[in-house]
């Protein structure tokens, strides 16, 4: 470890203690790096040496890519992992565009009715409609096996909303008052002055969003009929409650799809969240979730 | 579209009615939403005093008064499903809430950025996998064919069940909420951590006091009002212990061990039809839990902290 770190009032740190924070370290790096290690690594298996290891395996001896080719072969998976994407896409442009609308004329001072709009929205976090008077409004509402019904119930959310509306309010009144002074009606300063401002808040604010819709299964498991599902559903139902996979050419049931091909549902289901996280992780650093997470 | 470009003057006369205008539309789809979803939700709770006739829909299905909520407080399966909400809540405030506080010392103590930047990359991960996911992930590592099994037997030691067997459900989800969640926990205390005055270290060591006393005496005050407020919000949250994650693993274990208020809703309304009853029963959960957030909140700020809300 390098000295210069350590400031000089602080006594030299004991072997003994170093050591047991380097495991507890370690562990933890363990504990959240090896399932998906295992998961990675049997996909990657051949079928033969999963059955020959008892169902999973650490590191495949002859990686092969045959799971992959099964899945992405245009059956249910395929299909689900379409609607997955979609569906986080669209959704996630739809709920942006409406927080940054709402949460840009709510951090305004004095915008008509501006406050009883602030209260009806924090109300909703203290008091949530509940499950069954959803489903009903859902229902009534004629959304039942649309897309719609992943997005529309769950377009804002309270939390994204307060970030962004507190990192608006950040925004210095001056360049508020200067953009006015040039001619910018408040739809001119919010796209070409406040927007710019916030590419960190709207970077995190837009990945809570697509990770919220990608990780979604119960929505589309109340809402959607089976041939509409998402991959998140789709993993639920054939993995973790083990259900045959249904044949997508002959339409039969066969036995439960092989541990690797599992696996690999597994692993595709978590590579997008894999690929935005070192994006979301660089903004961490920016503190735009501490400051919100105070407020 | 903009009637005031490039006329100073126009924008003076015009400012305060266009802006506003402006911004009172571009509030509309949001409020919209909010409105619908959520206040028209709220409205259809009516259907907890009514009887739910598919035919007749919300509107014209019969009032029964107070009878779904007569049925619930007499339904033995209904108190099962509070009394297990209740005790899972009370597990995860004893076992899983100091996990994240002492990892985020451990975390704060390493005086090497680089590891302790990627320890926390690594710890924050799993929060953002779905618990779909951390099931199946649980159900590789921990089951019969697991990676653990498959390494006791492989040195000859007994194999243990785990996933399926209620009498390990409670520590399982218990380690679950922990895997999944202890890391992104760090971070609320590690902002109240890093606000310490650097300063008052040095004074205190200089002082003579040792890393225990330094810990007593000013680690511990600057975190004492997150501690509180987060042991507040969760007292307030107790009729809630995590739905996707009960859901996904009620058929294994049983109701008896996991069914939680949320997944009695859910198994009463949308898998048995029974709207009314169901929707009583969460609305009931909701008006409880709103008291409790609501005294949460209240004795918080007796406490002189903050609060959730002001």
């Amino acid at each position: 470890m390098s000295a210069s770190a350590r400031p000089g009032w602080m006594e030299k740190p004991r072997p003994l203690t170093q050591a047991a924070k380097a495991l507890a370290l370690a562990a933890v790096v363990l504990l959240v790096c090896v399932p998906f290690l295992v998961i990675v690594s049997t996909s990657l298996a051949s079928t033969r040496e999963v059955v020959d290891n008892g169902g999973w395996v650490l590191w495949p001896s002859e990686p092969t890519l045959d799971a992959y080719r099964d899945i992405f072969d245009g059956g249910i998976v395929t299909h689900a992992l379409g609607v997955s994407a979609g569906v986080t896409i669209v959704g996630t442009l739809l709920s942006l565009a409406c927080t940054v609308t709402l949460a840009y004329a709510l951090s305004r001072p004095g915008v008509f009715g501006g406050k009883p709009v602030l209260l009806l929205v924090l109300f909703t976090f203290l008091f949530p409609p509940g499950m069954i008077p959803s489903f009903l409004l859902v229902k009534e509402l004629g959304l039942l096996d649309s897309y719609a019904s992943l997005v529309l119930p769950v377009l804002v959310n309270v939390f994204n909303l307060v970030v962004l509306r507190g990192f608006f309010q950040s925004v210095p009144e001056e360049l508020y008052e200067a953009a006015r002074l040039d001619g910018a009606g408040d739809w001119r300063v919010l796209v070409s002055v406040v927007l710019p401002l916030s590419k960190a808040a709207l970077a995190v604010v837009g990945l809570f969003y697509a990770v919220a819709y990608w990780n979604s299964w119960f929505y589309a498991s109340l809402y959607l009929e089976s041939d509409h599902w998402p991959l998140q559903q789709v993993l639920r139902t054939y993995v973790v409650s083990g259900a045959g996979l249904t044949d997508a050419t002959t339409g039969e049931a066969t036995v439960t799809a092989p541990q690797s091909v599992q696996m690999a549902v597994l692993v595709i289901a978590t590579v997008p969240i894999l690929l935005v996280y070192p994006f979301l992780q660089k903004y961490f650093t920016k503190g735009v979730l501490t400051g919100a997470i105070k407020s | 579209m903009d009637p005031s470009r490039g006329d100073p003057e126009g924008v003076k006369r015009e400012r305060k009615g266009f802006q506003s205008r402006t911004l009172f539309l571009l509030m509309l789809p949001g409020v919209a939403y909010f409105l619908l979803f959520h206040y028209g939700a709220l409205v259809g709770n009516v259907i907890a005093f009514k009887e739910y006739v598919p035919f007749d829909g919300l509107w014209g299905s019969p009032w029964v008064g107070l009878g779904n909520f007569q049925r619930m407080f007499e339904d033995a399966a209904f108190w099962d499903s509070v009394l297990n909400t209740l005790w899972l809540s009370v597990l995860q405030l004893v076992f899983y809430f100091p996990v994240p506080l002492g990892l985020a010392l451990l975390l704060h103590s390493l005086t090497w950025s680089t590891v302790r930047r990627f320890v926390q990359s690594v710890a924050y991960l799993p929060h953002f996998i779905s618990w779909v996911i951390v099931v199946a992930l649980f159900q590789q590592v921990l089951g019969d064919t697991g990676l653990l099994n498959s390494g006791l037997s492989g040195v000859g030691l007994h194999t243990v069940d785990i996933i399926g067997n209620p009498d390990a459900f409670e520590p399982l989800v218990v380690a679950q909420v922990i895997w999944k969640d202890a890391g992104w926990g760090t971070i609320i205390f590690l902002a109240a951590l890093a606000q310490v005055d650097e300063q008052q270290y040095e004074a205190a060591a200089i002082d003579g006091a040792g890393p225990w006393r330094r810990f007593w005496h000013v680690t511990l005050p600057a975190i004492r009002p997150v501690i509180v407020l987060l042991l507040i919000m969760r007292l307030g949250d107790i009729l809630s212990v995590g739905f996707e994650q009960m859901l996904l693993q009620r058929d294994a274990v049983g109701p008896e061990t996991a069914e939680v208020i949320d997944t009695f809703v859910y198994y009463q309304g949308i898998v048995g039809g029974d709207y009314g009853f169901a929707a009583a029963a969460g609305l009931f959960k909701g008006v409880v839990g709103a008291l409790l957030v609501y005294a949460a909140n209240k004795v918080a700020h007796r406490l002189g902290e903050q609060g959730v809300y002001k």
